[in-house]
């Protein structure tokens, strides 16, 4: 399922809808936006204003050659730098809380949307892809509405203020020196938006020598039995050749930007030492304005260099933002019908009729999203309390059986009726809190046993985390450990054995005392006397309870009510382990090939 | 040192390269430094009164082209001039930044050609220890920081001392009281910056854990996604993530206002000296002191010394993270690897096998395999028959030296297996494993990989002893079809069957199947084992099975209980004999004996 995966093509022209929708998450914000664009401006004043102090200091004390007056001027000039280094201080502060928070703003929405995300949605969509949306889009998103607004605010008033006063002082020569932004603004448009494609193509790239090392080190053996050391290499040399290429050309590329830049700059500053030089001498020009016009020539590419830089920032911010608003709407497939549970007075949860563990499965199809059949006109009755193992081949339909019948999918046609109730009418709630679930591969929570216990039921006491542990052999294991049930299990539970893992996974189904109970068994072998521990933990979890087990171990698909052997998505044999022996067909021989070596010795004695 | 002479190895090549980067670097700062000159030169002895003070050799030009009356006349030449200074600054600059890029990049290319060829020649048992993700991080991200630490915080440095030592020398011979004057901040920034950025590392940390955490947070949520809808704890979810995503917003927002106090305090000290030269030197060119051009030459070179400055406390700061990465991949070089060119001997291999009290033990102290011994003659098929984790496949290690036995002796035609040069042995032995690992490559690429030159015909043929090659061409690309992530996803036993193919492509005179049928069907089993028989006449075989069915054939077949033989013999012997072949025999063979077709195709 997950090679249609498909990651979507956007779109190029600013998307103003789209920034529309975002414009909320930076409502709470709105006074903060509007001080931070007040305070760049100020900030884009006094940039543009210190030049014109180095022109008064010239003309009034140097050139007049009297230094009265200095002792004030030099306050005023303090007080500008000190009023500048108050305004950097909160513009960062303020800047940085509202990059935060809108980041925090979003990223919880999307975590939130994601828990009410079906089932049809995970499988199709790697966790990476959903992991990228949470993380660096939400980050480059912040970022832009953050630092991009106090950078445009910033450029956009040092360029009208330089202007302004430029052509106040001396409109001709002022003119004369705009005649390079045209230019500036071209170069640097072309440069930042090639720079950022050169950028993109090399991260392309770099991903992919990600993938090779990789690839590399998990098919080592592979590697090494074949002899293909060289010829990998040789593989992976082209890789690194390309991307020595393109990072090559691409810092060349980058290298040319700033000197065309600066070049443009002193072609301004030398038609200000031509022009004004000439006028100086002729006396219409004063030292002081020379100078302060030959700073503001040099000075005004800062300002369009960011706001080039911010307009190809906001393209690449607009396909995060994208990308986030994909995900924020997909819509779940499974919701309750509040209305209609309202209706039924189902909302409260006092009034959820008890479940007794009665499932059938009423000609039940169910395809995929992407139109692959698995189950057509499936049927099945399960009485309460019975055990149903499930075997066959990978991909015959057993767990999409499964997920059928813990409401993790809903029949594409058909219906499930638990304890005669159709489930669809039902609150989804009303199944899942009364639902045991072990997977093949235990997913633990990083914390500690008993955090991962308590996860099965939120209130439960030591007692009852107790009890359960020793319903399922866990008990003793736990009170070995040094922390006893603190023990923290590490990520994914790295730091527990496989076996250990299992039977707190057990725990955790066990203590809320579900109904119905799924089982997928898991393959990997434990050692012998783990085994043991689980197989016991198994039986007793499995008293009294409906309870679906996708069985790989011999002894727990021959202590099952029912086998159901599934192929295509059908029932092909059904009945208990001598039945189906006997009956000598695809089960015997699913049986002879992969579960004998399960046997142990006295078991094959037998 | 070690650091130092690695790194030389890497950039050997592009060391030269390199250092003339330096040194252009260099040059184009003195030209950045030169040119304000033209500005304050045409200020006071072009425009103003001024005596020239300009070198000899410069001095008679000027002469020679009128002396001050022509520059007045014709001031477009000095604004020339600057333009000419700026665009030689720039140059200069342009094959700076290349160079530097050009070394870098070589040097970047040479690392990870280094590690990729280092891992694919670890010792396998270094492999079994070391975790994917981990190698994969070093690999990538710690050879991302050394690369910017050669392409950006090196030369930064670099350029950052030219700028400082060149300025000053042409400060002091301006004026040696201001340029004291201008130097009285600096030391300020420079020590605030570098205290800052050491210190503030501890909340770097913060943050990058409390991100880390957040990010586990989520992925343990959506790889936990199961669990989480089986019990309903969706709300829960959402309140445990809400504390690791304030947590984050709290720590960033805490290093945002460390980083707001050092950017405006750090502005505010360099803002103070610019002031301060600019005071002093207004001054005394009011009195005369000094001239205009002085003046603006000041206030144009302290920027020179105050903002690079700043900016070099940083870089050192951050230095230190680029050797915590460049030793994390010396730790991955200096992990031992097999010899990359023939060490050992490379006899003729013909398939005479002979185990000698074999003992092995796993680095990790697992002892699978206690005194193994037996004999397999050229041509010969050998079974091997044991519960899961009897050491079967530590045995087929042994014989392809993925580990070495410590004990006992293995023979191959006479020769000692651990004296055989590991590559020629490997390239003599083909094994299908258990779990064969496909590339990310076409179908076709996949099954040449041992014989990058085979023809097409000779591939089908492979691929129909296999029996894939049915399904290969069933699929759109054919041959030709990706596989793996970008590309389509095989089952179980189609990877199987394409790992057959691939090893049988190649002539082996022994070849190795470690239970690489078992997500094969029973049917295309029997196919498979018939079109080898008649291919792999004359080639000693091991066939690692649960069915006896696929063992039934062998010459003799070995049964393998923790670690030791327990029983030896051909299959009507072991049948005979009381023991684990009969027991599993007995079952197999009553729930088969229904079964028409198959017993009678052997």
């Amino acid at each position: 399922m997950n090679n249609t995966f498909q990651e979507e093509v956007f779109s190029k022209g600013v998307n103003i809808d789209l920034w529309k929708k975002f414009l909320r998450y930076a409502k709470p914000y709105r006074g903060k936006l509007i001080m931070l664009s007040i305070f760049m401006a100020m900030l884009a004043g006094f940039d543009a204003v210190i030049p014109l102090m180095q022109r008064y200091a010239i003309d009034n004390f140097i050139v007049a050659h009297t230094t009265s007056g200095t002792i004030l001027f030099f306050a005023a000039y303090a007080l500008v730098v000190i009023v500048q280094a108050i305004i950097v201080k909160v513009m960062i502060s303020y800047a940085g809380y509202v990059e935060t928070g809108i980041c925090y703003d979003i990223r919880k929405d999307g975590f939130e949307h994601l828990q009410e995300l079906s089932f049809s949605y995970y499988d199709t969509t790697p966790v990476g892809w959903m992991m990228s949306r949470l993380t660096s889009d939400i980050w480059r998103l912040g970022n832009t509405l953050s630092w991009g607004l106090v950078d445009f605010a910033w450029g956009l008033c040092m360029m009208v203020i330089t202007s302004i006063v430029m052509l106040v002082l001396e409109w001709k020569l002022a003119l004369l020196t705009f005649i390079v932004i045209p230019f500036l603004f071209l170069v640097s448009i072309y440069f930042q938006k090639r720079i950022l494609l050169n950028h993109r193509d090399i991260r392309k790239t770099n991903s992919l020598i990600t993938a090779a090392f990789n690839e590399g080190i998990q098919g080592v053996k592979t590697t090494k039995t074949l002899v293909r050391e060289e010829g990998n290499l040789n593989d992976f040399m082209k890789l690194t050749k390309e991307m020595n290429r393109k990072s090559i050309s691409a810092a060349t590329f980058a290298a040319v930007y700033m000197p065309i830049v600066t070049l443009l700059g002193s072609i301004a500053a030398s038609i200000v030492i031509w022009k004004g030089g000439n006028r100086l001498m002729i006396g219409t020009l004063s030292y002081g304005t020379l100078t302060a016009f030959i700073s503001y020539a040099i000075q005004f590419f800062f300002p369009i260099r960011d706001m080039a830089r911010i307009f190809t920032d906001l393209q690449s911010a607009q396909a995060s933002a994208e990308r986030i608003m994909s995900l924020l709407e997909t819509k779940p497939d499974i919701v309750d019908n509040v209305e209609e549970l309202e209706k039924n007075g189902l909302s409260d949860r006092k009034s959820w009729p008890k479940i007794n563990g009665n499932i059938v499965f009423e000609n039940v199809s169910f395809a995929y999203k992407t139109g692959e059949k698995v189950l057509e006109n499936f049927n099945l009755s399960v009485k309460a309390g019975e055990k149903i193992a499930l075997v066959g081949d990978t991909g015959a339909g057993k767990s999409t059986i499964v997920n059928l019948a813990c409401r993790f999918y809903e029949p594409t046609g058909g219906r499930i009726l638990i304890d005669g109730h159709d489930y669809t009418k039902m609150p989804l709630m009303w199944l899942h809190s009364n639902l045991g679930y072990v997977l093949q591969t235990p997913h633990l929570f990083s914390g500690t046993i008993r955090e991962n216990i308590l996860y099965g039921k939120l209130d439960a006491t030591e007692e009852e985390i107790i009890r359960a542990s020793k319903l399922v052999n866990l008990h003793d294991i736990v009170m070995k450990m040094e922390k006893g049930y603190d023990t923290p299990v590490g990520e994914g539970g790295s730091l527990l054995s496989t076996g250990e893992k299992q039977l707190v996974s057990f725990a955790r189904a066990i203590i809320a005392d579900p109904a119905i109970f799924v089982l997928d068994e898991a393959t990997s072998s434990v050692d012998t006397e783990t085994e043991h521990l689980i197989q016991g933990a198994i039986a007793n979890i499995l008293k009294n309870r409906t309870s679906f087990i996708i069985a790989h171990r011999l002894s727990t698909i021959r202590s099952a009510d029912r086998i159901l052997v599934i192929r295509d998505g059908r029932i092909i044999e059904e009945g208990t382990h001598q039945q189906l022996l006997a009956r000598k067909g695809h089960y015997a021989r699913l049986y002879t090939n992969q579960y004998t070596m399960q046997l142990e010795h006295g078991d094959i004695s037998e | 040192m070690k650091r130092l002479k690695i790194l030389l190895q890497f950039t050997k090549k592009n060391l030269l390269r390199y250092f003339l980067a330096i040194i252009f670097s260099g040059i184009a700062v003195i030209f950045s430094i030169i040119s304000p000159m033209v500005i304050s030169f045409t200020v006071d002895s072009v425009i103003g009164d001024e005596p020239m003070d300009l070198p000899d050799w410069l001095m008679t030009r000027v002469s020679d082209f009128g002396g001050r009356d022509a520059l007045r006349e014709n001031i477009w030449i000095l604004g020339l001039l600057f333009v000419l200074l700026t665009l030689l600054t720039g140059i200069f600059q342009y094959i700076k930044n290349r160079w530097f890029a050009i070394s870098t990049e070589n040097a970047t290319k040479n690392i990870r050609d280094t590690l990729y060829d280092h891992l694919q020649h670890m010792e396998y048992h270094e492999h079994v220890k070391s975790q994917t993700g981990d190698l994969t991080q070093r690999c990538t991200a710690d050879v991302e920081t050394m690369r910017k630490f050669m392409a950006n915080q090196v030369t930064q440095v670099g350029e950052i001392l030219f700028t400082v030592v060149f300025t000053l020398i042409v400060m002091v011979g301006l004026n040696v009281e201001l340029t004291l004057y201008s130097l009285a901040v600096v030391p300020f920034i420079f020590l605030v910056s570098v205290i800052f950025f050491t210190k503030v590392k501890k909340t770097f940390l913060e943050v990058e854990a409390t991100d880390s955490e957040l990010h586990a947070t989520i992925q343990e949520n959506l790889t936990g996604v199961r669990v989480v809808r089986a019990f309903g704890r969706q709300a829960y979810e959402i309140d445990r993530f809400k504390v690791k995503n304030e947590n984050h917003r709290e720590k960033v927002r805490k290093l945002n206002e460390l980083l707001a106090w050092y950017w405006s305090m750090s502005d505010l000290l360099c803002m103070i000296q610019a002031m301060l030269v600019l005071f002093i030197s207004v001054s005394w060119a009011a009195s005369g002191r000094i001239t205009l051009g002085t003046v603006i030459l000041f206030i144009t070179y302290i920027r020179n010394l105050i903002w690079p400055i700043r900016q070099l406390g940083r870089v050192i700061s951050d230095m230190g993270q680029a050797f915590v990465a460049f030793d994390r991949i010396i730790e991955i070089l200096d992990k031992p690897a097999e010899p990359k060119f023939t060490q050992g001997l490379t006899p003729e291999i013909k398939g005479n096998i002979v185990f000698e009290n074999v003992s092995f033990q796993y680095p990790d102290g697992t002892n699978p395999l206690k005194d193994i011994s037996f004999e397999v003659k050229q041509g010969q098929t050998v079974g091997i028959l044991g519960p899961t984790g009897c050491g079967k496949s530590s045995l087929m290690h042994l014989l392809v030296r993925l580990f070495d036995y410590q004990k006992g002796s293995i023979k191959i035609d006479g020769y000692e297996l651990k004296e055989i040069d590991k590559k020629w042995l490997r390239s003599h032995i083909g094994i299908v494993l258990q779990e064969p690992f496909l590339f990310s490559k076409t179908v076709l690429e996949n099954i040449k990989l041992a014989k990058p030159d085979a023809s097409m015909d000779e591939v089908e043929r492979a691929a129909k002893i296999a029996a894939i090659h049915d399904t290969v061409i069933s699929f759109e690309k054919g041959y030709e079809t990706l596989v793996g992530e970008r590309g389509v996803t095989l089952s179980g036993g189609q990877v199987q069957r394409v790992a057959i193919a691939r090893t049988v492509l190649k002539n082996h005179p022994i070849l190795i199947f470690d239970d690489s049928l078992s997500a094969v069907d029973m049917e295309t089993d029997i196919m498979i084992r018939k079109a080898l028989r008649e291919r792999s006449k004359g080639v000693t075989t091991f066939i690692i099975s649960h069915r006896i069915n696929t063992l039934a054939q062998a010459d003799f077949i070995v049964v393998l209980d923790k670690g030791r033989i327990v029983q030896m013999g051909t299959h009507d012997e072991l049948v005979r004999e009381e023991g684990l072949y009969s027991r599993i025999w007995a079952i197999q063979s009553s729930l088969e004996e229904g079964q028409e077709g198959e017993k009678n195709n052997e």
